[in-house]
């Protein structure tokens, strides 16, 4: 599922996009988009110019010059409609291999009856066992197991998944290494987001975004003056004694609107999804991904996202009178039923075997929230391992002092951003165990990166704030909210966005679906709960925590693609006037050849060069278009100058070069 | 150097010296600040707003002030209509000047309100010296109107978040009567000491030095003067407007009428800039709109002092520059630099007749009105600015990979909607009216002076300069008859208000709006780079639209004389 390096023009989708360039003529699909329905007009009018010409008329010039000019803007058309096709065709690809994985599965039920998974619906309840191909996306209501994600993620590393808690839902289309789960499937057929993603792709459910709205308002505003600019043209010429062809008028007309982005701006926006599942981000909307760009603050859980997996027991400090051994032997039976991986990670560092002590009768105590610690009771001794408050309220009730060193070192750790565990042996402190965070290599970069695009990164972490505070400023996020309840997101959520910035975050809990969907941007993890995928408007395939990142990428690189290439399309109108202009007058206003700057052979061939130009800069655009502009973030205004650079002054120059080179070799036929 | 560039050159400086602390000036009237004529006026105003029962204070939504902009200029515009069609029965008429026909009361009155001064009649004969107060209050007010409209605006970028736009009388009775009236005042003045008349005796009869009679006209024209500039509307008192020698009389009034057009416009775009505290961003759109201003008069002074070369060819000496419609004590120099002065703001007075300007410097004239946003009139030329702003805020927005926003506020479908139709409007009228002009010329081109190319000019300018507010006239065509009244009237009335709704109305919607803080990520509008994208989308919007029609006018003229 993985591999990203698909060529952008498949031979078979390459044959779909064909056909359905042609198919997109009707005029209810061109409707759609003003600016190219306009040119069908045009292409349609000249389709009459060309039976009158055949018909006799002689004011209209030779039938093959308004041939020639019909087939030109047909082709115009026909690239316009091939941009579209050719992105729907990649982006429906690209879903139809993620949902070819989960189809015709057989699925047992409960009452032990084999039914295909297609016939499952919402609601039914079915078994996987060990070696099964999980038939539907579903939600685990009884038992564990080990699964295989990779047809999905890539991943190949199995991961747990159980009933209750976060980490209940399966995808269907994955594997079950172990055990035997109940699975509840929680979507009907057909509506799973994958399903809603296609058909945005498709087209059949795709709404203008706001940015395109507002973008193809501007279009039309500009088709609009051009339209008054030719018809006006015609009373003008008149009164000067220049008779102007239709061919001329339409062809005019057509190089002044906005084509090259009218053209491509549908397959920009498709593609900036397309791009997204490639990224095995699932959107639910086309406007979830350009919000994605204007995103301001970035909400990241530190566990996974900012630092790897979990905090790992670094040192033993032993307080006065307690051998450094004895401190070991106490932290590592304590740890012994310890399933966490902090409790692991100190056995890890012991280097001992817990089974090695003999010990009789041992009694573990799981950790709870009152307590908050955690230990084991033997014959007479009791040892826990906690939190340095709840172990030193333990001590001092039993009339037992608390020691200076050891308070010393619980803060000398926290200030490190360690976690102090402080070990007791019957109510007297034996020492206390440093614990701490491994920040992910090169996770700095990256926050670099946003704060270069002008992004806040928040940091949401349980511990408390003077650790937080630490792995922060090692991180190089720029604020963090410690000791988080769910809460607290959801007020930091809400704090930021009545300041006017725009939120995005990223959860998988069913605590975290409120939050997620009061964030602007809220993307889910595949492995999180139903409400949470519900609640979000992402689903991330490859739960991973930085996928954020990319996403704002792409949502900057949708819209940029569509500003570079507008200004590329107005900026073109320079050279198509210096084309067609003398052109048109040429003939009844002589001096007006003063104006032929490019010195085109003659009107004729600079008309048909400016159209055929206007024509092919459209499928020459479309890897740009699907591939999108590339985003540096080098701050607004420099960015601003390079694309103003590339796109404005390279729109200006580029046809020049084109349109006199098309006519040099136009002018060899005529 | 050149005495003459020299003189425009400490001219155009004067200028700019004054604008920065008048602009500080307007932004503290605006504001509500203490001035020092309030000891006079607040009494005043104070009875006047009880009389009419208005309460300055109350603020307006962007909605309420539009209602009563167009409430107020519709009396102004009824109470105009009604003395000019009968000032012959009315009082202050000494030289006995007729009633004005329908359709030129009509066209008179609505160019005054709108601030054009379209004049398809010569003062001399024409209005009554009654109607000529009228006239001149009218030149206060519309320049007042647009003003206040331009401080609606301020506010709404001033404020984070809000709906209340100010008042809408408070800023029009503040811009008339403590902007507007003071410069005019000491402007006036001075004019009177360099012998412009101010009298209301009517014709003076004088004997020649050859003992012919002959009677002359004056008039209260030191006052109406100042107001003519000053408030960039550049209706003259007299038919031949500023090259009158009682409007114009020295080569120091020329200097200071170019100073008192000049003044405001410049003034209120560092107003805005020290109202709403960014004065950077003041400097961008100042700088932009001089470099605009430069590039279209350096050329015209080039030319016109250059000279004909057709007059050249026949012999006669052209050292003193293109002098054919031009009044030798101003010069070519100084002409040149007027008629675009006098184009980019919507001023309209001239000083020559711009129909005898060179090919290329009539084009230059027709540009400054085509983009009407190089300064351009009191209060307008900031809101046609902010159309280009808008435009230029959304395609740069989209380069940088963000939602576009200017200062703080999103830009979206609604506001470009608006947008669109205001820059739509302007290439929409001029083009439309002079298609019509000549696809029915018993109506239109008939009446021109000059036939082919130059002809074609003179339709497109007229139009053109009605849609632009401008008012000054290519001339050389008979202007007074029903087509040209009615259809510039219609011009002139909906190239004034669009442009004023439409952008107070983006401000509106913007200031209810989020306020977004800045952040790396966001696109700055006061920089060298955005202000190089404001003038290509001015450039091409400009050139967009009216190429084909400058290439069969000026452009085909230009060609052909070579």
């Amino acid at each position: 599922m993985k591999p990203n390096s698909q060529s952008l023009f498949q031979k078979e989708l390459m044959q779909t996009a064909l056909k359905d360039s042609f198919l997109k003529l009707s005029p209810k699909k061109m409707f759609r988009n003003p600016v190219m329905f306009t040119v069908w007009i045009g292409t349609l009018v000249m389709f009459f110019v060309c039976l009158w010409t055949l018909a006799g008329a002689k004011a209209q010039g030779s039938f093959g010059y308004n041939l020639f000019v019909f087939v030109v803007l047909l082709l115009t058309l026909l690239f316009a409609n091939f941009a579209e096709a050719i992105a729907e065709a990649r982006g429906k690809a690209q879903a139809d291999s993620l949902r070819k994985t989960r189809e015709e599965t057989p699925a047992k039920l409960q009452n032990g009856q084999t039914i295909s998974s297609a016939q499952l619906k919402k609601e039914d309840v079915f078994i996987c066992e060990a070696g099964d191909i999980i038939p539907s996306d579903g939600e685990i209501i009884e038992g564990l197991a080990t699964i295989d994600e990779s047809a999905i993620t890539g991943e190949s590393a199995p991961v747990i998944r159980e009933a209750g808690g976060d980490k209940s839902s399966v995808t269907g289309g994955t594997k079950v290494l172990s055990d035997k789960i109940l699975v509840k499937v929680t979507t009907e057929p057909g509506e799973s987001f994958l399903d809603k993603m296609i058909a945005l792709v498709e087209g059949a459910s795709r709404q203008k975004t706001p940015n395109e709205i507002a973008l193809t308002i501007l279009l039309a505003g500009f088709t609009l003056v051009f339209i008054i600019v030719t018809v006006t043209l015609k009373p003008f010429a008149d009164y000067a004694n220049a008779p102007i062809t239709i061919a001329a008028f339409i062809s005019l007309f057509v190089c002044l609107i906005p084509t090259t982005i009218g053209g491509l701006l549908s397959a920009i926006g498709i593609a900036g999804m397309d791009r997204a599942l490639r990224a095995n981000v699932i959107t639910k909307s086309g406007k979830a991904v350009e919000t994605a760009g204007d995103i301001d603050v970035l909400l990241l859980d530190k566990t996974g996202t900012i630092t790897i997996g979990n905090r790992k027991a670094t040192h033993f400090y032993a307080a006065e009178g307690v051998g450094q051994e004895q401190l070991i032997k106490a932290a590592t039976l304590s740890s012994m039923s310890d399933d966490t991986p902090e409790g692991k990670s100190i056995i890890e560092l012991a280097s001992l075997n817990p089974l090695s002590f003999a010990i009789k009768e041992p009694r573990f105590v799981k950790f709870s929230a009152e307590t908050r610690s955690s230990g084991i009771d033997f014959g007479e001794t009791r040892i826990r391992k906690g939190a340095t408050d709840a172990i030193k309220n333990m001590v001092e009730k039993a009339g037992n002092p608390f020691p200076e060193e050891i308070a010393a070192q619980v803060r000398n750790i926290s200030n490190n951003g360690g976690t102090p565990l402080v070990v007791s042996e019957n109510e007297r402190v034996l020492g206390v165990i440093e614990l701490q965070d491994i920040i992910k290599p090169g996770i700095q970069e990256r926050f670099e990166r946003l704060r270069k695009m002008g992004i806040k990164t928040v940091m949401v972490t349980g511990d408390n704030p003077l650790t937080a505070k630490f792995i922060a400023e090692k991180a190089g996020v720029d604020d963090f909210i410690a000791e988080a309840k769910p809460e607290d997101k959801m007020n930091y959520i809400k704090k930021e966005q009545a300041a006017g910035r725009l939120v995005a975050m990223m959860g998988d809990g069913t605590n975290d679906a409120p939050a997620l969907a009061q964030a602007d941007v809220g993307v889910a993890m595949n492995s999180g709960t139903q409400a949470a995928k519900e609640a979000g408007n992402m689903v991330d395939l490859d739960n991973d925590p930085t996928k954020l990142i990319e996403v704002v990428e792409i949502g900057k690189q949708l819209l940029m693609t569509r500003g570079t290439l507008t200004t590329f399309s107005i900026a073109n109108d320079v050279a198509k006037y210096f084309a067609i202009i003398p052109a048109l007058f040429i003939t009844a206003i002589p001096a007006l050849q003063g104006l032929n700057i490019m010195h085109l052979h003659s009107p004729e061939s600079a008309i048909l060069s400016a159209v055929i130009f206007n024509a092919i800069i459209i499928p020459m655009l479309i890897p740009l278009a699907l591939r999108g502009v590339a985003y540096k973030p080098i701050g607004a205004s420099a960015l601003l100058r390079r694309n103003l650079f590339i796109y404005g002054l390279g729109g200006i120059i580029v046809p020049f070069i084109g349109i006199k080179a098309i006519d040099m070799l136009v002018s060899l036929f005529m | 150097m050149n005495t003459e560039i020299l003189g425009i050159i400490l001219m155009f400086t004067a200028t700019l010296v004054a604008a920065i602390p008048i602009g500080k000036y307007i932004a503290k009237v605006y504001a509500g600040q203490k001035t020092f004529l309030d000891p006079v006026f607040n009494p005043l105003e104070k009875v006047f707003f009880k009389i009419s029962r208005i309460d300055p204070a109350k603020g307006m939504n962007w909605k309420e002030h539009m209602v009563a902009l167009l409430t107020i200029n519709v009396v102004w515009f009824l109470l105009g209509m009604l003395i000019l069609m009968c000032q012959q029965w009315l009082p202050m008429n000494p030289d006995h000047n007729p009633n004005m026909s329908p359709d030129l009361a009509f066209n008179t009155t609505i160019s005054f309100v709108v601030n054009c001064n379209l004049q398809h009649y010569s003062g001399e004969s024409g209005v009554s010296y009654l109607g000529q107060i009228w006239l001149m209050f009218l030149q206060f007010v519309s320049a007042g109107t647009g003003m206040a409209a331009a401080a609606a605006v301020f506010v709404a970028f001033r404020e984070k978040t809000t709906t209340q736009l100010g008042n809408f009388y408070d800023f029009l009775i503040k811009s008339c009567t403590r902007i507007l009236l003071p410069i005019s005042v000491i402007l006036a003045i001075f004019f009177v000491f360099q012998g412009m008349p101010m009298t209301f005796e009517g014709k003076q009869t004088l004997t020649s030095l050859q003992g012919d009679t002959m009677t002359v006209s004056t008039g209260p024209v030191a006052a109406f003067v100042p107001i003519k500039h000053v408030g960039t509307n550049g209706g003259g008192f007299f038919g031949a407007n500023g090259a009158h020698p009682f409007e114009n009389p020295t080569y120091l009034t020329n200097m200071l009428e170019m100073w008192g057009q000049f003044v405001l416009p410049m003034a209120m775009v560092f107003a805005f800039g020290y109202f709403i505290r960014r004065k950077k961003l003041a400097v961008m759109i100042y700088t932009v709109m001089t470099i605009g201003f430069l590039l279209l008069v350096i050329p015209n002074i080039y030319m016109e002092m250059k000279g004909n070369p057709a007059i050249a060819a026949m012999g006669i000496d052209n050292s003193l520059g293109a002098m054919e419609g031009k009044e030798a004590r101003v010069g070519a120099a100084a002409s040149g630099f007027w008629s675009i002065v006098t184009t980019v703001i919507s001023t309209g007075s001239i000083n020559s007749m711009h129909d005898s300007s060179m090919p290329l410097s009539g084009m230059n004239e027709l540009l400054a009105m085509m983009v009407n946003a190089f300064y351009g009139g009191d209060g307008v030329g900031i809101l046609n600015f902010l159309i280009f702003i808008i435009l230029a805020v959304f395609i740069s927005g989209l380069m940088v990979g963000r939602t576009p926003e200017f200062l703080g506020k999103k830009i979206e479908a609604r506001e470009m909607k608006i947008a669109m139709i205001i820059a739509l409007l302007h290439p929409f009228l001029i083009l439309v009216g002079t298609g019509l002009a000549t696809a029915f010329p018993a109506q239109g081109a008939s009446t021109l002076n000059n036939p082919g190319f130059h002809g074609f000019s003179e339709i497109l300018y007229e139009y053109t300069s009605s849609s632009a507010n401008n008012g000054s006239g290519f001339e050389g065509l008979g202007d007074n008859n029903l087509w040209w009244n009615i259809s510039t009237g219609f011009v002139l009335i909906l190239g004034r208000f669009l442009p004023i709704i439409g952008p107070v109305a983006i401000a509106g919607l913007l200031a209810g709006k989020k306020y977004i803080p800045e952040s790396n990520g966001t696109l700055k509008t006061d920089t060298g780079t955005f202000a190089l994208v404001i003038f290509a989308v001015i450039v091409i919007v400009a050139a967009l639209s009216f190429f084909p029609s400058l290439a069969l006018g000026p452009i085909a003229e230009y060609f052909s004389m070579r």
